[in-house]
């Protein structure tokens, strides 16, 4: 297990640093250098040259990633220019408000679609199963954006109880915690549709197998055959699509973070694009591969203490 | 129990006949199961009675789907999805088990009445440990004190005979063998000393001598707690070995039931005649030369035939009388004095007068037989483990080791051993699917100088179609020729090469059946398709010679033509293995391999199925491959015999010779070990213990040192035994031959 985890990480170091590399070099080579992207496209020639020179820029292009990197390990990320602040600050910040909304919504998302998928799944066919399964079904089906207005609609607009944005400041007249209530509704709805019927699917199949009929003719009530034996065995599957939702959760939320002007991390990915920030873009796809393959680690060594089939 | 005695039975109870009613401990009364379905509802169950008395071991038999797991969950009140128990009564001592409140009837589970599965691996939780698993049964019946509770675990574990019990307590189902397995589920079943115990298969897909295991254990734990057993099978030696009465199921009703002895001896209902008649003779001389053929019982058992008013089995019956047999429902009637024995059958005195039909022998063989087709010489496998990033590990799995032998023309080679012997091994390597590491494997064709001119023919199944008996011996019109076309390959080495190196010629001329016909058949393609595909691609017969072969096929393996627009999951199991027959038939081959090929069938449908690889034998230009680990069936078919262990051969020879006079202690533990369906038939005098070694070791010694009864000490774990010679006969072992053994080492 230990070697296991150590074999992964130094897995990651690698992959990390190739993929730092290409997103340097895909920088490097995109049309317009660097400095015209900095400067504008009505500088002049001999601005460009001075830039240039003292940003060091006319110098080989792979040791200019090894300073970057350098100074990438001691947290200097370089500057950005669309928020013109080093980009550490602003990143961590961003990193941090969205991580803040991932987390409170993982920890909506997963208890609500386990119970609720083993309590469909448990019992396929039953009412409960199929009140599920439609209401999973409707919730995974509708594009964020939409379930977005619709839900300003009632509970901003129409009952007026909630903030329709989030920007986590005090001044908005509203708590800071009520800025959190409709991302995270949206982002549960949305999300977990999708993993209630994951669950529900293999908590079906789980009930079918040879195993809970022996232990129901152990002698064990329905409850006690569903907590103690099928629980388990039904998690093994999803379990890598649950963790696979932390992905999605950091930085898949562009669309949320839009519509309620919540500052985090895909929206600053978002403005970064859009406006060439390079900085900002290549330290936020580090850290976006960072947390996939921290993910990727849990979900192998999370997988291996629920099923002790696969052991390494 | 005054409310069991004095039920009502609907056929007559003769005066002074012992019934065991009164101290019956399971009693099922006229039990009724109904499938309710979105197309009405089927019966199940039809009229099923039969009581079981403390200590007793009743038997229940039938072929697969004719209610026999019904009636075992029926007990357990665990019906499935859409099935109800709609007439009769279900009593548990005394009392009915349709009636009790649940807390009452979890009570039960498990504790009073336990039960035993067919698939152990499946029924065991694989993510929890096997101590987990045990442990709960005493904890949800009573017992507060995990520590005790833990102690009868590893008590249990004990009795069944598990080695390293406490060890045992933290694994998992996966790290179980087979055999294992099943001992921890009936570990777990006699967890609570169960007053009785319900065992569903317990046996099917074991090897043989893990099976003989399994059923002394339960004898021997049968006879400690004195606990009732309702054994469910569908072979007939496993419930001759182990049971006092037993219950012939056809079609979800009881058609015969009695002592083992009284049905196994004067078989009173056509079916359960049939079922007898069906089975390999485990007395009769061995096969050798001509091949008998075995009796299937016409037809199959249809889903309507359970709705017959009448006899349910008049639709395959030889003895149907329309007025007799199909009006009325029929009753059980005592077959003789007493009650004890009873058939469901309105014509048992005809039946009774007629002669058990007579076992036809199969026409002299042709005369390319007997030539040699495939010769192994000194075949050795080995897997070298990898370890990470490629290296090898050092370790190796010596799968097979120097195997010779032969296939030979018009015969049957068996090849037996148990699981992990390296049977399998040895067919992927003749077949291609894995190379040899050393030594050979030479196909050979079969001299073109036999009885007709115009090299090796196969009657019945030249495309020649329009002149059915002029063009027999030429080949197909626009077709390639069946010889000839590698001239001069007279013979090819096979055995190191991997089937994508082979010539397509050479891979049309071996051709597999495996056990389960499922996982060759691809279920979204016809059956048409399924044919029609080898003879064109390996026969490149042109689209109208390939229907019209198509068509040959199918009678040649008996199947209605009708069949060929079907998808494999419409056909019977039966039916699908026939079908795995004709597509390996399609590319005319010179060699099958047959990989347990009846074991997943029915008695009844297994008969078809050996006869028709034993019709395929008659032309006499293919050698069949058997591999098998039912020595009854082995007995019936084979010429040659070649046993395996820990992948070599420890003997080999005519099965004549082998099966007269198996010399080899392992043999002689394989042929104790299969059950006879002979009540007379005596509990295996060896039975062997233990597993067999690890084939990752390179043992010094005989491979079967570890558990063989008659082991030379300081000789056999030593030293390799002397590979010794009698005519074609060979025996591996140190023992000393009595007669002039040319010692050839
Ligand atoms: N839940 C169900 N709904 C409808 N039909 C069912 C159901 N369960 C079983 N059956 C049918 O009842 C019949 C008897 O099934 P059962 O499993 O008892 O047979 P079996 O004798 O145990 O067969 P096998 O030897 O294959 O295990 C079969 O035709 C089966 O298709
Ligand atoms: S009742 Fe008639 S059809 Fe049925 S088994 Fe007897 S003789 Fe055959
Ligand atoms: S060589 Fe020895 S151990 Fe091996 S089978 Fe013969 S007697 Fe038994
Ligand atoms: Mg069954």
């Amino acid at each position: 297990m230990l070697r296991f985890a150590a074999k992964q990480l130094f897995n990651m170091g690698f992959t990390l640093l190739a993929v730092s590399l290409l997103v340097f070099m895909l920088n490097e080579w995109t049309p317009g250098d660097v400095v015209s992207k900095i400067l504008g496209p009505y500088a002049n020639a001999d601005q460009v040259e001075k830039v240039t020179r003292e940003m060091g820029l006319d110098r080989p292009a792979i040791v200019r990633y090894f300073e970057y990197m350098g100074r990438a390990l001691t947290g200097d990320l370089g500057q950005s220019i669309v928020y013109r602040a080093p980009v550490a600050s602003i990143l961590w910040d961003r990193l941090g408000n969205t991580l803040l909304l991932a987390a409170v919504s993982f920890a909506v998302i997963v208890p609500l679609s386990v119970v609720l998928g083993v309590l469909a799944g448990s019992r396929e066919g039953s009412f409960t199963d199929r009140a599920v399964s439609v209401f999973s079904s409707i919730t995974a089906s509708i594009p964020e954006f939409a379930m977005g207005v619709f839900l300003i609609a009632i509970f901003v607009v129409g009952l007026g109880i909630l903030p329709g944005t989030s920007p986590l400041r005090s001044d908005t007249g509203w708590p800071i915690w009520s800025q959190f209530v409709m991302p995270v509704l949206v982002v549960t709805l949305y999300d977990a549709g999708y993993l209630i019927s994951m669950i529900r699917t293999s908590m079906v199949e789980v009930m079918r197998q040879p195993y809970i009929r022996t232990a129901t003719l152990k002698g064990m009530s329905f409850g006690q055959v569903v907590r103690g034996h099928a629980v388990r065995n039904a998690l093994i599957a999803p379990f890598t699509v649950i963790l696979l939702q932390l992905n999605y959760l950091v930085s898949g939320l562009v669309v949320v973070e839009t519509v309620f002007a919540y500052p985090g991390f895909g929206r600053m990915m978002l403005e970064a694009a859009l406006a060439k920030d390079i900085a900002i873009i290549e330290a936020g796809t580090l850290v976006a591969v960072v947390v996939t393959m921290l993910t990727q680690l849990f979900g192998d060594l999370g997988y291996m203490a629920l099923d002790p089939r696969i052991r390494v | 129990m005054a409310e069991t005695g004095d039920r009502v039975r609907e056929w007559p109870m003769p005066d002074g006949a012992t019934a065991p009613t009164t101290t019956a401990m399971l009693t099922l009364d006229g039990l009724g199961v109904e499938a309710n379905g979105r197309r009405g509802s089927s019966r199940i169950l039809q009229d099923v009675s039969f009581d079981i008395a403390p200590g007793e071991a009743f038997g229940l038999v039938g072929e697969s789907g004719c209610g026999k797991s019904t009636v075992a969950l029926a007990v357990m009140r665990y019906l499935g999805r859409g099935l109800s128990l709609t007439n009769g009564r279900i009593l548990f001592e005394g009392r009915d088990v349709a009636a009790m409140a649940t807390a009452e009837l979890r009570a039960l589970r498990g504790n009073r009445i336990a039960m035993v599965y067919q698939d152990p691996m499946s029924s065991l939780n694989p993510v929890m440990t096997i101590g987990r698993q045990l442990i709960e049964v005493p904890l949800l019946h009573g017992e507060t004190d995990a520590a005790k509770a833990r102690a009868r675990a590893i008590a249990m574990l004990g009795e069944v005979r598990l080695p390293d019990a406490t060890a045992m307590m933290e694994r998992y189902p996966h790290q179980l063998s087979g055999g294992q397995q099943q001992r921890v589920v009936i570990a777990m079943a006699l967890m609570a000393e169960p007053k009785l115990l319900i065992m569903d298969e317990p046996t099917t897909g074991l090897d043989v001598t893990i099976e003989a295991a399994i059923l002394d254990l339960v004898t021997e734990l049968r006879a400690k707690f004195g606990t009732a057993i309702l054994f469910i099978s569908h072979n007939l030696g496993t419930v001759a070995r182990l049971c006092d009465r037993i219950g012939v199921l056809y079609a979800g009703r009881l058609v015969e039931t009695g002592s083992i002895r009284d049905v196994f001896k004067a078989p009173a209902h056509p079916y359960t005649r049939g079922l007898l008649a069906a089975l390999p003779e485990h007395k009769a001389p061995v096969a050798g030369g001509g091949h008998r053929r075995l009796s299937p019982i016409d037809g199959t058992l249809k889903a309507a035939d359970r709705a017959r008013t009448g006899c349910a089995f008049a639709p395959r019956c030889g003895h149907v009388e329309p007025v007799a047999c199909e009006t009325r429902p029929i009753a059980l009637t005592a077959v003789m004095g007493d009650g004890a024995h009873m058939a469901r059958c309105s014509r048992l005195a005809v039946v009774a007068a007629a002669k058990p039909s007579a076992r036809t022998s199969m026409p002299a063989a042709a005369a390319n037989r007997g030539q040699v087709l495939l010769a192994l010489d000194k075949l050795s496998k080995r897997y070298d483990l990898t370890g990470r990033f490629g290296f090898t590990s050092g370790a190796s799995i010596y799968a097979l080791s120097d195997a010779s032998m032969a296939a030979r023309a018009g015969e049957t080679l068996a090849i037996v051993g148990e699981s992990g012997s390296g049977k399998s091994t040895l067919a992927k390597v003749v077949s291609g699917l894995i190379p040899a590491t050393s030594g050979s494997a030479t196909l050979r064709r079969a001299a073109p100088h036999s009885s007709a001119p115009g090299g090796r023919l196969r009657e019945a199944e030249s495309p020649g179609a329009t002149e059915d008996t002029g063009a027999l011996h030429t080949s197909a019109p626009g077709g390639r020729l069946p010889t000839g076309e590698s001239p001069g390959a007279m013979q090819e080495e096979i055995g190191t090469v991997g089937v994508d190196q082979r010539s397509p010629d050479t891979r049309r001329r071996i051709q597999m059946v495996f056990q389960n016909p499922d996982s060759t058949l691809n279920p979204s393609h016809s059956i048409e398709f399924a044919l029609t595909r080898p003879l064109r691609q390996q026969r490149g017969l042109s689209r109208a010679d390939a229907k019209a072969e198509v068509l040959k096929l199918m009678e040649r393996v008996r199947l209605p033509a009708d069949l060929l627009r079907r998808k494999p999951h419409q056909l019977s199991g039966g039916q699908r293995q026939r079908v795995a027959v004709a597509r390996a038939l399609a590319g005319q081959p010179d060699l099958i391999i047959a990989d347990e090929p009846v074991s997943a069938l029915d008695v009844s449908v297994q008969a078809a199925i050996v006869n028709l690889l034993g019709e395929l034998l008659e032309t006499g230009d293919l050698a069949l491959v058997l591999i098998s680990h039912d020595l009854g069936l082995v007995r019936h078919m084979a010429d040659w015999v070649a046993v395996m262990y820990l992948g070599r051969i420890v003997e080999y020879g005519p099965a004549s010779q082998v099966f007269a006079a198996p010399f080899h202690p392992y043999t002689e533990a394989l042929l104790e070990a299969a059950p006879k369906p002979d009540p007379d038939a005596s509990a295996p005098a060896i039975v062997l213990k233990g597993n067999m070694p690890s084939p990752t070791e390179r043992l010094a010694g005989c491979g079967f040192a570890s558990r063989c009864p008659k082991k030379i000490e300081g000789v056999c774990e030593r030293e390799m035994p002397p590979v010794r010679q009698f005519g074609a006969h060979t025996i591996a072992c140190h023992r000393e031959l009595s007669g002039g053994a040319t010692t050839s080492v």
